[in-house]
């Protein structure tokens, strides 16, 4: 019984290591900045997750005990990596923004703005406070 | 009740969220636990002024059964781009999405999955709230993308948040 759970912490070890592996691997050879950002926000979150539960059935079934600590780094990491990637893309397209709309090699332009009211948000203001926030500034 | 636990949904997590830290099932560690669950709802109150109705229940769990699932997908078709296919065969392309959701929560949580599902991240979204702006890693046909993350995701979060 422990062999075969030995097995299974093993394979999931492995397939961690290498997801983590892939993830930096795009990360390096990606052409773009905003294709490289798909690499660290789901090749990674697997390759972690993977170690995580491996370390999950590693310590009850080694006379250790158990632990829930890897439920919460999980959770945690599943908040952030998606709020990262955005401030990342955000910071991007402006700084495209800035330098006038000089796209990087690789990279399609920015879609227009969905209709001539409004804009993306990194490059202008939401049409009407509500009263409140008007208030305080 | 509802004055002394404004948010019961907010005040279960604390309690659970808590005794996870703590590792152990304990009577002081639940009474603690209990305590931050009643005090942080009523000094965090000023916060969440229009709060929407989250209808905890199947569609929620499913929803969340369905991302992670979706995420381990998504792991692999990443990897497989990323060792297998050359750069100039990538169709990345920015996608935007028309959003039917009304309140920030639901489209914070939208663009949360997005991000975390196969090849897309979530950019920006426009000021108006109506539109969000996405990244799509490897698409052939952009209208077909759009049309799957309306009607895979944000058709399950009209029936949560309401």
């Amino acid at each position: 019984m422990t062999a075969i759970l030995d097995f299974i912490i093993a394979a999931l070890i492995i397939l961690g290591g290498a997801f983590a592996l892939i993830g930096s691997w795009g990360l390096a050879r990606l052409p773009s900045l905003m294709s490289r950002l798909h690499g660290p926000t789901k090749a990674t979150t697997l390759g972690v997750g993977s170690c995580l539960i491996a370390s999950m059935i590693y310590f009850p079934t080694h006379g250790l005990s158990w632990s829930a600590h890897e439920l919460l780094i999980t959770l945690f990491l599943f908040i952030t990596a998606p709020i990262a990637a955005n401030m990342i893309a955000k910071a991007y397209i402006h700084g495209r923004h800035v330098s006038g709309g000089r796209a990087e090699v690789n990279e399609n332009p920015l879609p227009p703005p969905p209709h001539s009211g409004a804009e993306w948000a990194t490059f202008g203001v939401p049409p009407s406070p509500k009263p409140d926030e008007r208030a305080q500034d | 009740m509802k004055r002394l636990f404004p948010h019961p949904g907010l005040t279960w997590l604390l309690i659970v969220m808590w005794l996870l830290v703590l590792n152990e099932l304990s009577v002081g560690g639940l009474l603690l636990g209990v305590i931050f669950g009643t005090l942080v709802p009523l000094f965090t109150a000023p916060f969440w002024p229009e709060r929407p109705s989250v209808r905890y229940g199947w569609p929620l769990i499913a929803y969340v059964l369905l991302v992670i699932g979706d995420i381990i997908i998504a792991n692999f078709h990443v990897a497989r781009l990323i060792l297998f296919r050359r750069n100039r065969d990538l169709r990345s392309c920015w996608l935007n999405i028309p959003l039917d959701l009304q309140s920030a929560e639901a489209i914070t949580v939208l663009a949360g999955t997005i991000s975390l599902t196969p090849g897309t991240v979530s950019t920006d979204i426009s000021t108006d709230g109506r539109h969000l702006l996405v990244h799509a890693l490897d698409t052939g046909d952009a209208q077909a993308e759009v049309a799957r993350i309306k009607s895979r995701y944000e058709r399950r979060l009209l029936e949560i948040f309401r």
